[in-house]
């Protein structure tokens, strides 16, 4: 029944988009495809190697042990946040004044910046004088975020988790929103048990945004920068040291701009796949 | 003061080779309704796009008011339509959205609101110029929607199927009120619908649409008892009309199994052999006792309705389904036998290639 | 199964009713018979949604009683009441198969699995679902999916009711009537209490044996097919049921005498007193007016051509007066006589029908 008029002049609209595309992702990224492939000594000169940063990165066990570390703590923060997530909107009230009231709550965390949360979590944590460490110290933990590699992982995923949760309850709680009261009505003269009601009616409905949820977190989490800079640094020694973490001592801390580049490619490569399995398996049931 | 008003020639749409409008040759009538219609995905809403222009025909003219507007695009045409969706401006009160065509046209204030009042009050919409459209009533939603569409007076008033939407009391206010509202306009008025009744009661010109195809246009009435095929009498008939193969011998047509009767009159003529005898659902009453003129059947009641003041009722008669309309309430159990009449004297007949032959009216 | 009986039931949302307006619900008693196929019609806004959440005990009704048989209910959850809902919007279990959904509320019940399969193969079979139980719910059209909720609502054979909220509202036109006429039959094979919540007449009038109009958070009438079109027990039911309505017309009431601009009309029973300083009017069906030698004149205002039948309008000083009149029979000259049948013509004051019932 469709047989629209094509009218060229439509093509124009696209324009600014492409514009702001092209300045803002395809020229940066070019830029650090071209050093990607040279070594410079500084003073504007390039000499071309191929792909031996490339290789040499691939081969570096601080490269894969910084990787691994990555691949553990989005692994430990994704199976954290989702469930309670889920669980937090689950028990937030559906309507009225308290509804209002949980979600200006639940928003609040997203609404503070990276970086203060970083350092909020770090005097709060401080093992002397933070409320949070020197209480666990009293009773009796041995605890020093800035000494132990565990305390220090521990305030990591703390942190994360407190940051952004809220994200997983706002996009759950959108989810369950938009269930119709007829469905909870049937289910309760059908006789279901609050399990089945979970498991038959909110979890189908929820599935769309928690795919959403936790494709925003792995990706977010993978890239964690910020937060993790201003609490830990990296340290102790490598011990929270992320890909991202890592990347910034060698193209900042050592100025090896040409690893550097090819580092960021690959960490941006490994993201780019890991994003579209995601997508893949999530979205593998739909397609029939 | 007779305008040409719309003309269709020879106009045909096709789209990847299927063809979605076979050609029209159409000269719609410039005062009145003109009623498309045919069931749902006829083609009614897609042959009224062509005429709003929304749509190019890939064959064909159109011709309005004695002039050739195939290629003039949609906003140099003058035209309105309305959807059997309530389409409505829902951040403006009433009186914008009916205003919304003038202030686009850069009326004046004064004009403005002299028109809108007018239109408002054609409508009965005056003592709610101030609401917004999510605090009306459906019927009310769509009286703003058909006066937004008439407030600047377009020579071509498209209604597609615009009281589908409305609860049925809702539905027939609306539908005694258009034929007065449209009466003193100076426009072609286009009305698609799905429901003969509708169609009948608005009178004016039909054009029974069937699969892309217009089969048949005419003044609403001729159409109705004067169908050129099976296609516009099937069209024309809601419940569905009762088709039984029947065939002519000796002076008779003979309902296999079941009966035979004298063809009179015209029907006497025609040539021997089989044909479809269409009768429609009120042409087949329920007996309480004699049968006056008709021909008695008994057959077991497969479905009984009732709408209000009308009785529907579906029964099998030698496998096949019949159905018999009739005014009053009449409660049938399923399963149980009824005799019917059926009223031959008032049947329409069809050639095997679906040509009608002969009416008993004629 | 069970009988059901409301009484003296009364329903506000608002914590405190100030209005008689205010009552979503104004105090009715009604009941509904064992086995009884009962449908509520009205507008929306009637209050006829309202009634059903209360009987299936979604909502806890401010004032009143719900019984079922000799069982005070009032104060039951819905899931202990036993009941069956079908909604407006079809509830499907989207992960689950047509089989799993319809077997659903049997096995929440622990019904042993034999037993489930034989219900639910028996409800699919009534349905045309019995090709489609081994697909994925998600995957079917709304019809489908409605089907699906249906059945859901009808696999239980222990329950004391099954309620219908606009059941066939999605699902396409040329379906409608099939499925109309089936939960008809579905009522007969299964015996069990329905009632049926719409604002289609068709669809009230051919499910229910008795139907109940609601206007205005009260019930008008309660009667059969019959009842509502022959003798409407109020000026609504007249108007809300057939089409067109029944005709209204300014009515005084002297000596007995029913008079409408001052020509005597009889009537179908007799009058009586009428409350004093009431509206009175003549209410009388187009079916039943006709063309006379002699009546109230009129003029010929206007006639649609229905195809079957012809829509007459006349009028008579201010009053508009419709008639049916048959496909052949010819039309007076501008100027005629009606003729009101005194079977069908009742007299309403401020809305209700006066006079005893007819013989």
């Amino acid at each position: 029944m469709s047989g629209r008029t094509p009218n060229q002049k439509a093509w124009w609209l696209v324009l600014p988009v492409v514009v702001l595309v092209a300045f803002n992702a395809v020229i940066p990224l070019m830029t650090v495809v071209n050093y990607s492939v040279q070594e410079t000594f500084g003073d504007n000169q390039f000499f071309f190697e191929g792909v031996t940063w490339f290789e040499q990165i691939l081969h570096s066990s601080r490269f894969h042990d910084a990787l691994q570390r990555q691949l553990l703590f989005t692994a430990i923060i994704l199976a954290i946040e989702i469930p309670l997530g889920v669980a937090i909107a689950l028990a937030m009230p559906k309507r009225g004044a308290w509804a209002s009231v949980c979600l200006v709550l639940m928003a609040m965390p997203l609404l503070i910046p990276w970086n203060v949360v970083g350092a909020m979590w770090n005097i709060f944590a401080l093992p002397d004088i933070g409320l949070l460490g020197h209480s666990l110290n009293a009773l009796g933990f041995d605890y020093n975020f800035t000494r132990q590699p565990f305390s220090a992982w521990s305030t990591l995923i703390a942190m994360d988790v407190w940051h952004w949760t809220s994200l997983v309850v706002l996009l759950a709680y959108a989810g369950l929103s938009s269930i119709p009261d007829a469905f909870y009505q049937a289910a309760k003269i059908d006789g279901a048990s609050a399990w089945a009601v979970f498991r038959y009616i909110q979890l189908p409905k929820m599935k769309r945004v928690l795919m959403i949820a936790v494709l925003l977190r792995f990706m977010d989490s993978f890239m964690i920068y910020t937060e993790a800079i201003v609490l830990t640094g990296g340290g102790p020694g490598n011990a929270t040291s992320l890909l991202s973490i890592d990347l910034v001592k060698i193209a900042l801390g050592q100025f090896d701009l040409g690893p550097a580049a090819a580092m960021s490619l690959i960490y941006f490569l490994i993201i780019l796949l890991l994003s579209w399995v995601f997508y893949a398996v999530m979205t593998r049931d739909e397609a029939h | 003061m007779t305008r040409p008003g719309l003309e269709l020639r020879g106009i045909e749409l096709r789209v990847d080779g299927q063809t979605h409008i076979h050609p029209v040759d159409v000269a719609l009538a410039p005062q009145g309704f003109n009623i498309l219609l045919g069931p749902t995905l006829a083609g009614k809403t897609t042959l009224m796009r062509l005429m709003a222009g929304l749509l190019k025909p890939t064959a064909g003219e159109l011709w309005f008011d004695g002039r050739n507007v195939t290629g003039v695009p949609v906003r140099a045409r003058g035209v309105a339509m309305v959807y059997q969706q309530f389409i409505n401006y829902g951040h403006l009160s009433v009186f914008e959205n009916i205003a919304s065509p003038l202030r686009v046209a850069r009326a004046s204030r004064d004009e403005i609101k002299a028109r809108v009042g007018r239109i408002a009050e054609l409508l009965q919409l005056s003592p709610l110029l101030d609401r917004r459209p999510a605090e009306l009533s459906g019927g009310q939603q769509q009286r703003t929607a058909l006066a937004r569409a008439l407030v600047k007076d377009a020579g071509l008033v498209l209604l597609d199927e615009p009281l589908a939407n409305l609860d049925y009391k809702l539905r027939e206010a609306l539908r005694d009120e258009l034929p007065r509202i449209f009466a003193d306009r100076d426009c072609t008025v286009v009305y698609a619908t799905t429901e003969p009744t509708e169609a009948l009661l608005l009178g004016g010109h039909t054009a029974t649409i069937h699969e892309g195809r217009v089969t048949q246009f005419g003044a609403t009435s001729d159409v109705y008892r004067r169908p050129a095929d099976l296609l516009a009498a099937r069209a024309f008939s809601d419940p569905p009309m009762n088709c039984a193969p029947v065939l002519k011998r000796g002076g008779r047509f003979e309902l296999a199994d079941v009966t035979s009767w004298p063809a009179e009159r015209g029907l006497a003529a025609l040539t021997d052999g089989p044909y479809t005898c269409g009768l429609r659902p009120h042409r087949v009453q329920p007996l309480a006792g004699g049968a006056d003129g008709a021909i008695r059947v008994e057959g077991r009641v497969a479905i009984a309705e009732i709408s209000g003041s009308e009785s529907v009722v579906h029964f099998d008669l030698r496998g096949q389904t019949w159905v018999s309309q009739s005014h009053g309430v009449c409660g049938y159990d399923v399963g149980a036998t009824a005799a019917f009449g059926l009223d031959v004297s008032r049947a329409l007949y069809f050639a095997p290639d679906g040509r009608c032959v002969g009416s008993a009216e004629d | 199964m069970a009988r059901i009986s409301l009484r003296n039931l009364r329903h506000c949302y608002r914590h405190n009713p100030a209005a008689e307006s205010d009552w979503a619900l104004k105090r009715f008693e009604l009941e509904f018979p064992d086995g009884s196929a009962n449908a509520l019609l009205g507008p929306s806004g009637c209050g006829k949604t309202t009634l059903l959440n209360i009987i299936s005990g979604l909502l806890k009704p401010s004032e009143g009683s719900v019984w079922f048989d000799e069982r005070d209910v009032t104060s039951l959850a819905p899931d202990a009441r036993e009941i069956a809902q079908v909604f407006q919007f079809p509830v499907v279990y989207d992960t689950m198969s047509v089989y799993d959904n319809l077997a659903f509320p049997l096995r929440n019940r622990g019904v042993p699995g034999d037993a489930v399969d034989r219900r639910v193969r028996e409800i699919a079979a009534m349905l045309d679902l019995g090709d489609m139980l081994d697909r994925r719910a998600s995957g079917l059209t709304a019809d489908g999916k409605q089907k699906i909720s249906l059945g859901r609502g009808l696999v239980r054979s222990d329950v004391n009711v099954i309620m219908f909220d606009e059941p066939l509202t999605v699902i396409d036109p040329q379906l409608k009537w099939r499925l109309r006429s089936k939960l008809k039959e579905l009522h007969r094979r299964l015996g069990i209490t329905m009632i049926y919540v719409t604002h289609d007449q068709t669809e009230a009038l051919t499910f229910a044996d008795r139907v109940i109009v609601m206007n205005d958070g009260i019930v008008v009438q309660a009667g059969t097919p019959v009842d509502l079109f022959e003798r409407p027990q109020h000026t609504f039911v007249g108007h809300f049921i057939g089409s067109p309505g029944m005709n209204l017309l300014p009515a005084t009431l002297d000596g007995g005498v029913t008079r409408f601009a001052g020509h005597a009309v009889q009537m179908a029973a007799a009058p009586g007193a009428a409350p004093v300083g009431a509206q009175l009017q003549i209410g009388v069906r187009p079916e039943f007016v006709s063309f006379a030698g002699t009546g109230i004149p009129v003029n010929i205002e206007k006639v649609a051509d229905a195809g079957r039948f012809r829509v007459v309008e006349t009028r008579h000083e201010q009053s508009t007066i419709r008639l049916l009149v048959g496909e052949d029979t010819p039309l007076p000259s501008e100027r005629a006589f009606l003729r009101f049948d005194p079977s069908f013509t009742y007299l309403y004051a401020d809305g209700w029908r006066q006079g005893g019932e007819p013989g």
